[in-house]
């Protein structure tokens, strides 16, 4: 009798201390998005008034109203130039940090770290002083006479990209670094003694080794890229909305909450989906890794 | 590769563009912010520290700073203990349906911003209330407490249980125990939690502007406001001086714990 009771106390001792973290995630997250869900049906009447009679209106009109197409084309296109650019800059960094014998590599990883901990409004208005009318770019190019006019490069779609970029490259660094720098190192020295060349190695063994963080990297890229609307607003002129600007402008200036929860399930969805594509075929890589040795 | 040839040495230089790249706009506006010029941009007109002044006397600066100070607080309080708890829960015990509660604890990095800052002002309203303060508190609550959750429960994994199991088989209690051996044990990722929970509250703008109060600005929102007109030379020194907080203190507690060690292995040896 004592025993079952001890077991029964034991067994609910996990739930006792998961409790209020289970109920902050659960009234705070889930039933939030429960109640989206269901707001997705309702009827639009006029600013921040809907009625309740269910139907598919909104859905139809995301489906067949080629506007919302464009933004999530758009959306897509940007984040994807964002996620390949931060790989493109952030591979060798990473890999000079993983491979150096600099004795300072501490300082380099430390200076990884900093940016998280300046705010990224701050990070995203720098980027007025490089790009802008009256930034050091211009300055500098005007001052020195190349040029009459300012250019111009702030509220582009390029500046935005740039933004993006800023704050997602030690998210890629980290990730890419992470998996270089857990690389057996005789793996390589035994490839070059086996007569491959340094090029050669890199192809062969490092790079391939170090996929699944560059593709952690790319998927945390791509995904934070998409769900940005902060980094427009500060950095993109009034064409270079994406896809969370609508999703804002729609609840809170329209106050058109039946299409605007419409477009927060369609980013979950779509997103959530990316991720779920991502997890597979990283899965099956190293199925396929495994069966090639 | 190896450190010679070619190959390394344009591995060098792109390195070394990525950290310009990474810090030039940031060194750019801790330069501006000394700027005398009316404007916000370039050319530096001369060296002042008038725009700090303008700071500390605009009262919604101030306001905002000390709004952001109080969430930041309670939230990473509130989510150090919460989340401590959760992470004792899921590295100490097995239980039915671990798997889908370690899912629903990444939820909140997982879902985009927007649509949690969405989701729970709905929720919000679909009750009948209107944007409020704890709104704002249980929103970043709701952000930061998977990062404490994450960073606890990666330090817990490695903490013997055989310390636990004597301290328990010698008589202590359960919260004995968590408080005379496990808290120790756990307590640099306690602290690493608490302030990764208050810099996330801190700095956190695209879900804080669904969720605030009507008249409530945070420190991002505020900064943000001050955008939208135009880039005065008051954001600038107002950047600035946040680069300075946020990274200045974070080295300092570094450095002072470090010193500490090093003055504690000293007087051992």
């Amino acid at each position: 009798m004592a025993v079952s009771m001890l077991s029964a106390a034991e067994r609910r001792r996990p739930w006792i201390l998961l409790a209020p973290t289970l109920t902050a995630l659960v009234l705070l997250m889930l039933v939030p998005i429960g109640i989206m869900f269901l707001y997705t049906f309702y009827k639009f009447q006029t600013s921040g008034v809907e009625t309740a009679d269910l139907n598919l209106g909104n859905w139809h009109e995301f489906f067949s109203d080629p506007y919302y197409h464009g933004f999530l084309w758009k959306t897509a296109r940007v984040s994807a130039i964002t996620a390949l650019l931060c790989a493109v800059m952030g591979y060798p960094a990473a890999y000079f940090i993983a491979m150096t014998r600099f004795r300072h590599k501490w300082l380099l990883l430390l200076l990884l770290i900093v940016p998280f901990w300046i705010s990224f409004t701050i990070r995203t208005f720098s980027w007025v002083h490089i790009l802008g009318e009256k930034g050091i770019i211009n300055a500098t190019l005007v001052g020195l006479g190349i040029i009459d006019q300012p250019i111009q490069m702030l509220y582009t779609e390029g500046s935005v990209i740039m933004g993006m970029i800023h704050f997602l490259l030690p998210y890629m660094i980290l990730n890419v670094y992470v998996s270089l720098d857990g690389i057996d190192r005789n793996l390589i020295s035994a490839a070059r003694s086996l007569g491959c060349t340094n090029w050669q190695a890199f192809k062969e063994v490092t790079l391939p080794l170090s996929l699944p963080g560059l593709g952690a990297g790319l998927l945390l890229s791509f995904v934070l890229a998409a769900g940005s609307y902060v980094t427009p607003q500060i950095l993109g002129g009034r064409r270079d909305s994406l896809f969370g600007n609508l999703i804002f402008d729609t609840i809170m200036k329209e106050l058109n909450w039946p299409m605007g929860t419409t477009l927060s399930i369609v980013l979950l969805v779509l997103l959530g989906v990316v991720s779920v594509i991502y997890s597979r075929y990283m899965g099956l890589s190293t199925i396929t890794k495994g069966l090639s040795r | 590769m190896n450190e010679t040839g070619r190959g390394w040495g344009l591995i060098r230089l792109v390195t070394f563009l990525v950290y310009l790249f990474m810090f030039a706009p940031i060194v750019v506006v801790l330069i501006l912010s000394f700027n005398a010029s009316q404007f916000g941009g370039f050319p530096m007109t001369g060296f002042s520290l008038h725009w700090y002044g303008e700071l500390m006397e605009d009262e919604s600066v101030v306001r905002a700073f000390q709004t952001s100070l109080w969430i930041g607080l309670v939230t990473s309080i509130v989510c150090t203990a919460v989340g401590t708890m959760a992470a004792l829960a899921l590295v100490r015990y097995e239980f039915p349906g671990k798997h889908w509660v370690n899912a629903l604890i990444v939820g909140p990095v997982l879902v985009p911003e927007t649509v949690l800052g969405v989701g729970l002002l709905l929720a919000n309203r679909a009750v009948g209330m209107k944007p409020n303060f704890g709104l704002l508190l249980l929103g970043h609550i709701l952000l930061s407490l998977p990062f404490v959750v994450l960073v606890v429960q990666a330090r817990l994994i490695g903490v013997k249980r055989v310390y636990e199991e004597a301290a328990l088989s010698l008589g202590a209690n359960r919260f004995q125990t968590f408080r005379e051996v496990t808290m120790p044990l756990i307590m640099p990722a306690m602290l690493a939690g608490m302030l990764l929970a208050f810099t996330i509250s801190f700095d956190n703008v695209s879900a804080s502007v669904f969720w605030r109060p009507p008249g409530v600005e945070t420190m991002p929102t505020e900064i943000l406001g001050m955008l939208k007109t135009s880039i005065s030379p008051k954001v600038n020194a107002l950047g600035a001086l946040m680069i300075v907080i946020t990274v200045g203190l974070p080295l300092l507690g570094g450095a002072l714990a470090r010193l500490r060690i090093r003055r504690q292995s000293s007087s051992n040896a």
